[in-house]
């Protein structure tokens, strides 16, 4: 450790501003604060701060996305297999997985990070930890059959439009991985939806399909919903085919778990995003015009990618709304839209990315009227007072 | 006794080092220094020169703009030095004690006797004045207006903050005096105190209304008192000042003398006998922390807690309105990997840090800022700290783009720094909150006057 220290303290001359390699301070600076925590103190305001930073509250939303990742490469393998039928032990599966999923998981922190570092670097600031997020978030919301070069497209699309444009972490508008997405959705239907992409190896294979329970439903076909591959035990544990992270609600509960303990992920916004779904899931319920409308409720919430929306998405603390009670709104209208748009457009059934999207876009307005109800109480009182 | 006012948002920083009740004995150091930056808004204009003599209430220097504010010497002797920065800012005017007791002499008087105007001239013309705040804004009261209460807090609810009712037990003479002499200014007088604690000295004054808090810091906040008692809106003004200015006063219509005794504490997780000690104002902290604080690493002093308080040197001056002197480590170290560790000795709100497991530990944090500065990131963590009815990301937010409109609608009125401190405290991003608000007040200030 100390060596590595002095190591950076004779190249730290070198990389700051008149130094010959004045060019690599960003990244030099990326890499010594990651390594040392740095010996900044406070010089005038506070004393004394709480430990917790940015790097550390990013490292743990990654730590709460690693059961989901997990159990992706394991559920990635175990579709492969499970629909080429041929029989396979634990590990075969999570090798193929792991073949499958860290590809793209290296691409998506790759070009994100490159692009990070370079804007950092023209700036002249830190490197932000946004990323660190972001790029683990990117990979599991995209189907496992995914060519390398749309992920690379994808992240650089929404790390250069979705972020960097607004002036880097915390100045965006909408969550950033799901910019990626939402880009690919749009550039790339055809690699985005169907029924070949989301099991490893269909697309070799003719006359072999494998729909996600939603396309399925799309479709018509809710057959293997009330018994079946799609029934709600297998929704819930996750061993369906789907976007790699996303599937398993089981992993996906795991990490809110750790997020809500932690006190970084809101409860708010993941119980009231919950408690829309299922509301307005079972609205449809009573409803039942189409097949998407008769599905239970709770099974409703256990499909496609609502859980790890609810969890991961709609809680980026940026894009969401940022006042307490906005949150509350803001979680429910996601549930809301998510569950309207997946039922009535056959089109998008994947309705949480949409959803989230578009109430990223609305949480200033409601954080607005919040605002203005607290200048309203406190004009009142005022009143009151005179 | 009116009802108890709970507050649940808060938070009390389990920092260790909290002094007993008792006294330490301590010389009076050689130096004394007024620092013109404890005032707000002051801009400090020389009456002596330095080598002049004088005694304990001798003006020092007045504010340029309002020559009534004077600020006097805490002790007698001679002007020794005026220490100046940048651009020849005053940065303190050094008195050389010469260990006697000479005094200037005020009048004694009673206060029932005179009007409010003849108190004020009273007040200004023995260098009190100064220690008559205002809110909004926290600066030097403005003779002029009328406020619609004079507020005192009866504790300090901040880390390692001296317990008044030990420091003034003994005073309650002058104390009553004091607040006599305060109802001439303002017939309306609160004071705010714990609920649960003893308190006596502050529950036997006469003529006020008490106001019983209990909760968490920032409950010891007078700008958190008023919030919840009488809320300051636009064009609104209430007076603030600390009990121990309070006896001041008292002092100075009973004796007719310029009284700069204080009590301060003295505290932290590197000072070897953690005790109140009797000094005076402004006075060099070397005789209070010499011998007195652990030998490894660099220590960081502070005059005032560790929220609020300014740092500095083992040799610097009590600022005027503290009564708390705090020695911490100055964590000036690099931490490997530190933002990774399971860190169970680290301090923390959250509970991404192992600490969670051993809650009632005490803490020995230092200054080091764990961290980068980021733009804000996470939401709802200021709110957990702040037990007001006011939004403070977006009063910040206001500030930073100079909206004089939403500063005013999000209620600066309300916040002195010491209100958002907490918020600075558990800040992700690291963010300069105080600083920032007090930005934010300095435009108000200039934009409105």
């Amino acid at each position: 450790m100390k060596a590595l220290r002095n190591l950076l303290d004779n190249i730290k001359p070198h990389v700051q501003k008149g130094g010959k390699f004045e060019k690599f301070h960003s990244t030099f600076d990326a890499f010594e604060t990651l390594l040392f925590v740095p010996d900044h103190t406070n010089k005038n305001g506070v004393h004394v701060r709480d430990s917790i930073d940015s790097k550390r509250t990013m490292a743990m939303v990654v730590m709460a996305l690693v059961p989901a990742l997990l159990f992706g490469i394991w559920n990635a393998g175990y579709q492969h297999y499970l629909a080429i039928g041929e029989a396979a032990g634990f590990w075969q599966m999570v090798g193929i997985g792991a073949l499958k999923v860290l590809p793209i998981v290296i691409v998506s922190y790759g070009v994100g990070l490159g692009i990070e570092f370079m804007f950092a670097q023209i700036r002249g600031h830190e490197v932000q930890e946004g990323f660190l997020v972001s790029g683990m978030l990117i990979p599991l919301v995209l189907p496992v059959d995914i060519p390398l070069w749309m992920v690379a497209v994808a992240t650089a699309f929404s790390v250069v439009i979705g972020k960097e444009v607004f002036g880097g972490t915390g100045m965006n508008i909408w969550n950033p991985a799901l910019i990626a997405r939402a880009f690919l959705f749009f550039a790339y239907p055809s690699k985005m939806s169907g029924d070949k992409i989301w099991i490893h190896g269909l697309s070799d294979l003719d006359g072999v399909t494998g729909a996600t329970p939603l396309g399925e439903a799309a479709s018509g076909h809710v057959d293997k919903f009330a018994n079946g591959a799609f029934d709600l035990w297998h929704s819930f544990i996750g061993m369906i085919p789907g976007s790699i992270g996303e599937t398993s609600t089981l992993a996906i509960l795991i990490g809110a778990v750790l997020l809500i303990y932690t006190g970084i992920g809101s409860w708010k916004v993941m119980v009231s995003v919950f408690a829309g779904g299922y509301l307005m899931a079972l609205l449809f319920n009573m409803w039942g015009a189409n097949e998407l409308m008769q599905v239970d409720a709770i099974h409703q919430l256990c499909l496609g990618g609502f859980a790890f929306g609810a969890v991961f998405m709609a809680t980026d603390p940026v894009s969401a709304s940022r006042t307490e009670a906005g949150k509350w709104i803001y979680g429910f209208l996601i549930g809301v839209f998510a569950i309207l748009i997946r039922v009535f457009n056959p089109a998008y059934p994947e309705g949480v990315m949409l959803a989230i999207l578009l109430m990223n876009t609305f949480a200033p307005l409601i954080d607005h009227f919040v605002v203005q109800g607290n200048i309203k109480r406190r004009l009142k009182r005022a009143k009151v007072n005179a | 006794m009116s009802e108890v006012i709970k507050l649940k948002k808060g938070l009390n920083i389990q920092l260790s080092g909290k002094a007993d009740n008792v006294f330490g004995q301590a010389e009076l150091p050689e130096f004394f220094a007024i620092k013109p930056a404890d005032f707000h808004g002051v801009v400090p204009k020389m009456a002596l020169k330095v080598g002049d003599k004088v005694k304990t209430g001798t003006v020092l220097f007045f504010d340029k703009y309002r020559p009534e504010i004077k600020f006097v010497s805490p002790v007698s002797g001679e002007l020794h030095a005026v220490n100046r920065g940048e651009r020849r800012k005053i940065l303190e005017v050094v008195v050389k004690s010469d260990g006697t007791d000479a005094a200037e002499q005020f009048a004694p008087a009673k206060a029932s006797e005179l009007s409010k105007e003849q108190v004020v001239e009273k007040l200004q013309a023995a260098g009190l004045w100064p220690f008559i705040r205002k809110r909004p804004y926290d600066v030097i009261a403005d003779a002029k207006e009328t406020p619609k209460a004079f507020y005192i807090s009866a504790f300090d609810s901040a880390p390692l903050a001296p317990d008044y009712d030990f420091v003034l037990t003994g005073q309650e003479e002058a104390l009553q005096t004091g607040i006599d002499v305060v109802k001439r200014l303002c017939d309306n007088v609160h004071v705010g105190v714990q609920n649960g604690a003893a308190s006596k000295v502050f529950n036997n004054l006469k003529g006020v209304t008490i106001h019983s808090f209990e909760g968490p810091h920032p409950a010891g906040n007078v700008g958190v008192q008023i919030h919840h008692t009488m809320p300051i809106s636009k064009g609104e003004v209430v007076w603030v000042a600390q009990p121990q200015e309070i006896v001041a006063i008292g002092k100075l219509f009973a004796e007719g003398k310029y009284d700069s005794n204080r009590v301060v504490v003295v505290a932290g997780s590197e000072v070897e006998k953690k005790a109140y000690y009797r000094t005076k104002l402004g006075a060099s902290i070397s005789t209070l922390v010499k011998g007195n604080v652990k030998k490894d690493g660099t220590l960081r002093y502070i005059s005032g807690n560790v929220l609020t308080g300014t740092q500095i040197d083992d040799d610097g001056y009590l600022g005027v309105y503290h009564s708390q002197v705090t020695v911490i480590p100055e964590g000036d170290y690099f931490e490997f990997m530190g933002w990774a560790a399971p860190g169970f000795g680290k301090y923390s709100v959250s509970r991404t840090f192992f600490s969670w497991m051993c809650k009632k530990k005490e803490y020995r944090l230092d200054a080091n800022m764990h961290g980068g500065r980021r733009s804000f990131i996470m939401s709802g963590e200021y709110e957990k700290v702040m037990p007001m009815d006011i939004l403070p990301e977006f009063l910040f937010r206001a500030i930073l783009v100079d909206d004089i409109d939403k500063m005013e609608q999000l209620g600066i009125y309300e916040l002195a720094e010491e209100d958002v401190a907490l918020c600075e405290f558990v800040c992700t991003s690291k963010q300069p909150l105080q600083a920032m608000l007090r930005r934010g007040i300095d435009l108000m200030i200039k934009e409105l006057s």
